[in-house]
C-alpha cells in the first residue's frame, strides 16, 4: 500500500465553482404541481359542482346561467372586481399567517379566534380616540388588531413550547374562548352601542376607517385600502420566510426540528414567535374587516374567514404568492357565489361545495394526475422521494 | 429466479445516476455491489426494486422483460429491498409490522394475527433469525430491527433480497450474526445483493463483486482473487492509502475538561456515569465502545443538547456546563452528529442552506435579520468543491444527494470554519474509502494545526488509526485508557475492554 499523504481533491477551477452556483431550470414536476394541478383541480371542482346541481334537479340552462353569474359576479364588472378584492383581503391576510405556521410545522386552527380578538381590539381603538388625525388613528387601530391577535396566538405557542400541549387542540379551545369573550365584551357599556340591547359595538370613527379606494368612481365600490395592507403583508411574509434569518429558523424547525435543535436554534422561542406572527396577521385580517367593511363588531363577524383561510393557505402551498392567488380565487368564488344566488337562484352552499372539492383535489395531486394523464409529462415516483 | 439488468440508464434531470448498466443476479449467490459515494448503487437497486422507473433499459426476470409500476409489483415478482433506513412502525409488534400491507384475513375479513405469528415463527426457524413476533419494535436493538425488515421481505416470499448498506449501523457482533443469516439465505437458494463500503466485508461474504463508478459498471470479479487495495483502486480509479500520516504528537494546553459528568436518559436511567476526560490542543482522543454504551449521551451533554445531572464541563478554561448549544458553537466547538438524517441535515433544504444550518447568524452569512444569500452560496460552492461533495449545484436539494455525499456535506459544514474543538461522532459513516481517506486527512490537519478532536466511532480501526489516546466506554463509564499515560493501544486489549472485560 502506498504511503503518500492523502490530498486527493484538486483545487477547484473557477468554472467548476461557477457551475455549482447555477440554478437548475425549474423542475417540470414542480411546475406541474404548482400550476397545472391547481388549474385542473378548479376545473374538476366546477364540473362536479355542476353534477351536484344536476343531482338536485337544477335544470341544465340554470346551471349554465349560474356559472355565467359566477363569472360575472367575480370579474364581470368593476363592482364585481371590487367585491372580489374585498372578500379576498382578509382571507389572504389570515392565510399568510397560517402559511407561516405550516412552514414552521405548526398547524394553527386558531385564525378565527385571533381574527375576532384582533377585530375587537381595533374596534375599541377605532371608536374610543376622538379628534385624532387619521394618519395616527388608523395605524393605531390596525396595530391594536395585529398586537391583540399576535398576543392571543402566542398563548397557544407558549403552551406548546412550555408544556407540549398541541397547538391544534389549544387553538381550537382559544377559538371557543374568543367567541365567548367577544360576546361578553360587546355587552359592556363602554363598548356596546348606546341604546342597543343586542351585542353590538360602537361604530368606528371616520378617522380610523380604511378609506375606500374607488369612491370617486362610484360610491358603492367597497374595495378599500386594506388591499394595500395585503400586498405589503405578502411582501413581508415572503421576506421573512426566504430572506431573513428568523425565516430560515422557522423553515428549519418546520422541516426537521431535531436538526434545527442540533444547529443551536431555540425551538421554544421559534414556536412562540411563529404563533405570534401568525396571530398578528389574523388579527390584521380582523382589523381589516372591522375598519374597512363592517365598521363595528357583532358576534361572529369573523364569518368563518379564519377557517377558510386554512384552505387558502393549503391551496397556496404555504407560499406567500400562492396564498395571494388562492385568496383571490376564494374571494372571487365568494363574490361570484352571491351573484349566482341572486341571478340563478342557486344556493350559496354550492360555492362551499366547490371550494371543498378544490381543496380535495389540490390535496390529492396524484388523483388529478390520474384523471388527466395527458396534462402531465410521464413521471415516476422518483422525483418525489428519495431513499438514500 | 435469475434477474438480468440490461442497458439500464437512469437520469434525474441532467444527472446521470446509472448509465447503460448490465448486471446479472443469480440464485444461490451473493452479489457484492461496490462503488464510490454517488456512483449510483442505491439508484440502481431502487430501479430493480421498482421504486424508480429506468429512463432506458429493461429488467429481465428469467429472460422475460418486465416493467414495474412501483415497489408493490416488484415485491410481487419476488424482489424485496431492505433499505438502510428502516421503515418500521415503532409501536407495532414484530408480527404486526411484518404483515403491514399484506394482512392475512380470516373469517369475515377479520385480521388473522395468529397465522401471521405462526408464519413469522416459521421464517425464524428456517433462517435462524430468532425474533420474537410479539415484541414491540421500538424495544428492539438496531440489529434485530434489521431482521424484522428481512422477515418482512421474506414474508412476501421474495427470492431476491437487496441490502443497501446493511452493516453501516450494526455492531461487529451484529455484523457476524447478519452474515450468518445471509449465508442461510444464500444456501436456501435466494439471490442476494449486498452494498457496503467496507471492503473486508464484501470480500468475506460475496460470491461475486461488481464495481460501479460514475454510474457505469467498471469491473466484475471474484472475491477470492481480489485484494482490498485492488478493489479500492477499481472504485476510485487511483490507488488509495489506508495509512494516515501524522505529525509527532505534541499536545498543548487543555481545551476540553470534563469532570465527574453524569447524564440521565429520559426515563432516568443512567446513560453516562461519572466520566472525567480531557482533550488538549493538538490531540485526537478516540472514544471506543460498542454502540449504546452512553456515547451518544456523552456527545449530547458535551454539545449542550441535553441536560446533565452532575459534573462540570470546561472549554478553554471557561465553565460551559450551563451554556446553550449555540453558545458553545460560537466558542469554536464543532459537532458532527452521528445520525445525519435525523439531526445533521435537512433533506428538503438546498445544499447551500444546509451548509449554513448552524452558522447562518454569523456576520459572513447575514446582516442583522437579512440573510446574505450570495455569500452563503459562494462559500457553499467553495466547501462543496473542497470536500468533494458530488452535486450538480448548491441549489440541489440535500435529500437528492447520495448517502455518502450527504455525510460529506455535513462534515464540510462543521470543518470548514474556524474551530477549536471538533466533536465527531461516526464522521465517516457511509463514506467510500477515498472519502474516508480525505476526511481523515482533514481531521489530522485540524489536530496538527492545534485543534482538539474528540472522535466517537464504532469502527475500531478508525479509532486506532486516528487517535493519540483512546478511552473505552462500557455501560456509561470509561473503563480503560490506552495510549500516552495508559496501556499501549493494542487492538485485542481494546476489543476486550469494549466487551466489558475487567482488567
Ligand atoms: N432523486 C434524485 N434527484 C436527483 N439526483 C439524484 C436523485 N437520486 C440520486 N441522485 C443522484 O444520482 C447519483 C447516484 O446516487 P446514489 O444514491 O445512487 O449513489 P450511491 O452509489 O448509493 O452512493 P452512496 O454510497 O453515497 O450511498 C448521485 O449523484 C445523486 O446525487
Ligand atoms: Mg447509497
Amino acid at each position: 500500500m502506498s504511503n503518500t499523504p492523502a490530498t486527493p481533491t484538486p483545487s477547484p477551477s473557477p468554472s467548476a465553482s461557477e457551475k455549482l452556483l447555477q440554478r437548475a431550470a425549474p423542475d417540470r414536476v414542480e411546475f406541474e404541481d404548482l400550476v397545472i394541478v391547481p388549474i385542473f383541480a378548479v376545473i374538476v371542482a366546477l364540473v362536479l359542482g355542476a353534477l351536484t346541481m344536476l343531482a338536485t334537479n337544477v335544470s341544465l340552462p340554470t346551471i349554465g346561467l349560474s356559472y355565467i353569474a359566477l363569472i360575472q359576479g367575480s370579474v364581470g364588472s368593476l363592482n364585481a372586481l371590487s367585491e372580489t378584492l374585498t372578500a379576498a383581503a382578509p382571507l389572504i391576510l389570515a392565510g399568510l399567517g397560517i402559511a407561516l405556521g405550516f412552514r414552521a410545522g405548526l398547524f394553527n386552527i386558531g385564525a378565527e379566534g385571533q381574527l375576532l380578538i384582533g377585530g375587537m381590539a381595533s374596534v375599541i381603538v377605532g371608536f374610543s380616540l376622538p379628534d385624532l388625525p387619521m394618519i395616527i388613528h388608523l395605524p393605531l387601530a390596525l396595530l391594536a388588531g395585529a398586537l391583540a391577535g399576535g398576543l392571543y396566538a402566542a398563548i397557544a405557542g407558549w403552551l406548546r413550547a412550555a408544556t407540549g400541549a398541541h397547538e391544534v387542540i389549544s387553538t381550537i379551545m382559544l377559538n371557543l374562548i374568543a367567541f365567548r369573550l367577544v360576546d361578553y365584551l360587546l355587552r359592556l357599556p363602554i363598548i356596546q352601542k348606546t341604546g342597543r340591547a343586542d351585542p353590538i359595538s360602537k361604530s368606528v370613527l371616520d378617522s380610523a376607517e380604511l378609506p375606500r379606494l374607488l369612491e370617486w368612481i362610484d360610491p358603492n365600490l367597497r374595495v378599500h385600502a386594506g388591499i394595500i395592507l395585503v400586498l405589503a403583508a405578502v411582501f413581508l411574509v415572503h421576506w421573512i420566510l426566504f430572506k431573513s434569518t428568523i425565516g430560515f429558523e422557522f423553515r428549519a424547525s418546520g422541516e426537521n426540528p431535531d436538526a434545527a435543535r442540533y444547529a443551536g436554534m431555540r425551538s421554544g422561542l421559534i414556536i412562540v414567535l411563529v404563533m405570534a406572527f401568525a396571530g398578528a396577521l389574523a388579527g390584521l385580517a380582523g382589523a381589516n374587516q372591522v375598519l374597512g367593511v363592517l365598521d363595528r363588531v357583532t358576534p361572529g363577524f369573523s364569518a368563518g374567514i379564519g377557517f377558510n383561510a386554512i384552505a387558502v393557505a393549503l391551496l397556496g402551498r404555504s407560499h406567500p404568492v400562492g396564498v395571494l392567488l388562492a385568496g383571490l380565487l376564494f374571494g372571487a368564488l365568494e363574490a361570484g357565489g352571491r351573484q349566482m344566488q341572486v341571478s340563478a337562484g342557486v344556493s350559496i352552499d354550492l360555492i362551499a361545495i366547490i371550494q371543498a372539492l378544490i381543496i380535495v383535489f389540490i390535496a390529492a395531486p396524484l388523483l388529478v394526475r390520474k384523471l388527466f394523464p395527458w396534462g402531465f409529462q410521464r413521471t415516476d415516483k422518483s422525483s418525489r422521494s428519495k431513499t438514500p | 429466479m435469475e434477474i438480468e439488468l440490461r442497458g439500464i440508464t437512469k437520469r434525474f434531470g441532467e444527472v446521470v445516476a446509472n448509465s447503460d448498466v448490465n448486471l446479472t443476479i443469480r440464485p444461490g449467490e451473493v452479489l457484492g455491489l461496490l462503488g464510490e459515494n454517488g456512483a449510483g448503487k442505491s439508484t440502481l437497486m431502487n430501479v430493480l426494486s421498482g421504486l424508480y422507473e429506468p429512463t432506458e433499459g429493461t429488467i429481465l426476470i428469467d429472460g422475460k422483460p418486465t416493467i414495474f409500476q412501483g415497489p408493490g409489483e416488484a415485491i410481487e415478482a419476488g424482489i424485496g429491498m431492505v433499505h438502510q433506513h428502516f421503515m418500521l412502525v415503532p409501536v407495532f409488534t414484530v408480527a404486526e409490522n411484518v404483515i403491514l400491507g399484506v394482512e392475512p384475513t380470516g373469517r369475515a375479513d377479520f385480521l388473522d394475527l395468529e397465522t401471521a405469528r405462526q408464519q413469522v415463527r416459521e421464517i425464524n426457524e428456517t433462517y435462524g433469525l430468532e425474533v420474537d413476533p410479539d415484541e414491540l419494535v421500538e424495544n428492539l436493538p438496531v440489529g434485530i430491527q434489521q431482521r424484522v425488515e428481512i422477515i418482512k421481505v421474506l414474508f412476501r416470499s421474495a427470492d431476491v433480497l437487496i441490502f443497501d448498506e446493511p452493516t453501516a449501523v450494526l455492531t461487529p457482533q451484529e455484523v457476524t450474526d447478519f452474515f450468518q443469516i445471509v449465508t442461510a439465505l444464500r444456501d436456501a437458494g435466494k439471490a442476494l445483493v449486498f452494498i457496503t463500503h467496507k471492503l473486508q466485508e464484501i470480500l468475506e461474504i460475496s460470491d461475486r463483486i461488481a464495481v460501479l463508478r460514475a454510474g457505469k459498471i467498471v469491473g466484475e470479479g471474484d472475491p477470492k482473487q481480489l485484494t482490498e487495495a485492488e478493489l479500492a483502486e477499481m472504485m476510485v480509479g487511483r490507488p488509495v492509502s489506508f495509512d494516515v500520516v501524522k505529525q509527532p504528537f505534541a499536545p498543548g494546553e487543555t481545551l476540553l475538561d470534563v469532570s465527574h459528568l453524569t447524564v440521565l436518559r429520559e426515563n432516568d436511567e443512567i446513560a453516562v456515569e461519572d466520566i472525567s476526560l480531557k482533550v488538549r490542543k493538538g490531540e485526537i482522543v478516540g472514544i471506543a465502545g460498542v454502540q449504546g454504551n452512553g456515547q451518544s449521551a456523552l456527545v449530547q451533554a458535551l454539545t449542550g443538547l441535553t441536560r446533565i445531572a452532575a459534573g462540570t464541563i470546561e472549554l478553554m478554561g471557561t465553565d460551559i456546563t450551563h451554556l446553550s448549544a449555540r453558545q458553545r458553537h460560537k466558542m469554536g466547538m464543532a459537532h458532527i452528529p452521528e445520525d445525519r438524517h435525523r439531526s445533521g441535515m435537512i433533506a428538503n433544504f438546498t445544499v447551500a442552506e444546509n451548509m449554513v444550518l448552524d452558522t447562518y447568524y454569523d456576520d459572513r452569512f447575514s446582516k442583522g435579520l437579512t440573510m446574505r444569500w450570495k455569500q452563503v452560496n459562494e462559500i457553499s460552492a467553495q466547501n462543496v468543491s473542497d470536500f468533494d461533495v458530488r452535486t450538480t449545484s448548491v441549489f440541489e436539494m440535500a435529500g437528492h444527494l447520495s448517502g455518502g455525499n450527504q455525510q460529506k456535506m455535513v462534515v464540510a459544514r462543521e470543518m470548514a470554519r474556524e474551530i477549536t474543538l471538533l466533536i465527531a461522532a461516526q464522521p465517516t459513516r457511509g463514506l467510500d474509502v477515498g472519502s474516508i481517506e480525505y476526511i481523515h486527512s482533514r481531521i489530522i490537519d485540524a489536530r496538527d494545526s492545534g485543534d482538539g478532536v474528540l472522535i466517537i466511532s464504532s469502527e475500531l480501526d478508525e479509532i486506532l488509526s486516528l487517535s493519540d489516546r483512546i478511552l473505552v466506554m462500557f455501560k456509561g463509564r470509561v473503563v480503560a485508557e490506552f495510549g500516552e499515560g495508559g496501556k499501549p493501544a493494542e487492538k485485542n486489549a481494546i476489543g476486550l475492554a469494549m466487551a466489558g472485560a475487567t482488567q
